[in-house]
């Protein structure tokens, strides 16, 4: 098979992740920027960060001759202090032009807070002037439908901002419906815990269509499974899908969404 | 989307959700044993299990979990959820 991974921290990965990605069929792998499991003392360890993101990881990608792409943003996970996420959010623009960038993300909310309801306005507001597109994270557990009918409704009212060019990550049986009247693509997410298995990601896929939904593992330093994707197409195979629906689920989709950015390039 | 062969269901999936059928059992019993029955996240538990004589009971049960307001809290003052509601009225 052939598959897109549209969402793993690889910098917090292994090589061996990498090669086991790779055997598995991964064309390209897409990097968001996300919270290092402390928070930075500086937006110096930002500025530093995005270099990680935009020459370092796609150089150790380059290695096992898988494209890397990446997303900016500061996450809401370090959106209290303000006056850093402006600094961080500052810096992000001399970043955008890289030939790896994506664009913003993955911006939203975590606990649904003030601040980081200030925080992701701004992101969704430098994604808009910069024309670039943007990848949601959504909520944890019990957080995650409240923050997510406040995340679609926000950007759902910014006319600036086209509905076919934001993803909206992490969504489950209770969050799905909404992301998807609302026009956005929406991201399953593989957890062994804490978001979807396999089965319930297809269940999803069945219930809402698979047109607008892609599944990543969102690895990085926590639980998690750098091969999740390629483990669900096995379990579409169980249930009977052929070669072409697993093709358009874990390849097509993503590369349609990922093209509208010039950047991303697939061989 | 549907398959082009359809499998049948309990074959593919009994077996599974058997064993986290007994694992919850387990869980309950544990629980009870250590008496810790008071702890918010129990009783959410507790609370989310009545959801699956519902219709739509995934979605059910992640709503039973769910904050169920939808105003923006003040100030988030730790970064982690816990999988249930600390508020949820009893």
């Amino acid at each position: 098979m052939r598959y897109i991974e549209p969402h793993a921290h690889m910098v917090s990965r292994t090589t061996d992740d990498y090669l086991a990605m790779v055997t598995a069929g991964c064309k390209a792998v897409c990097e968001p920027a996300f919270w290092a499991g402390f928070d930075r003392s500086s937006a110096h360890g930002f500025y530093d960060y995005f270099c990680q993101l935009t020459d370092y990881e796609p150089k150790r990608a380059a290695k096992f001759n898988l494209p890397h792409y990446s997303w900016l943003c500061i996450n809401p996970k370090e959106a209290e202090d303000i006056a850093l996420a402006d600094e961080v959010i500052a810096l992000i623009p001399e970043f955008l032009g890289r030939e790896n960038v994506l664009g913003i993300g993955e911006i939203g909310l975590n606990k649904n807070s003030r601040n980081e309801m200030n925080v992701l306005e701004k992101h969704v507001n430098l994604a808009a002037e910069n024309d670039q597109l943007i990848l949601v994270h959504t909520p944890h557990l019990e957080d995650k439908r409240k923050g997510t009918q406040l995340i679609v409704d926000l950007i759902k009212s910014d006319s600036r901002i086209d509905p076919g060019k934001v993803l909206i990550d992490h969504v489950e049986e209770h969050t799905a419906q909404y992301v998807m009247d609302a026009g956005f693509l929406g991201g399953l997410t593989l957890y062994p815990e804490s978001k979807c298995t396999s089965a319930r990601a297809i269940d999803i896929l069945e219930n809402f269509g698979s047109e607008r939904l892609w599944m990543n593992s969102a690895c990085d330093w926590g639980v998690s499974v750098p091969l999740a994707v390629p483990y669900a197409a096995q379990e579409m195979r169980r249930r009977g899908y052929d070669d072409d629906a697993i093709d358009q689920v874990f390849y097509r989709n993503p590369v349609k969404f990922l093209s509208q950015c010039p950047n991303f390039k697939i061989r | 989307m549907k398959p082009k062969e359809s499998q049948n269901t309990v074959d593919l999936y009994f077996m599974e959700a058997r064993a986290k059928l007994i694992d919850i059992a387990a869980f309950m019993d544990r629980v009870e044993r250590d008496g810790f029955t008071d702890d918010f996240r129990y009783r959410a538990f507790k609370d989310a299990l009545g959801e699956l004589d519902s219709r739509n009971r995934t979605e059910n049960v992640l709503l039973s979990l769910s904050d169920q307001t939808d105003a923006l809290i003040p100030e988030a003052t730790t970064k982690a959820a816990c999988g249930a509601w600390p508020d949820k009225p009893q």
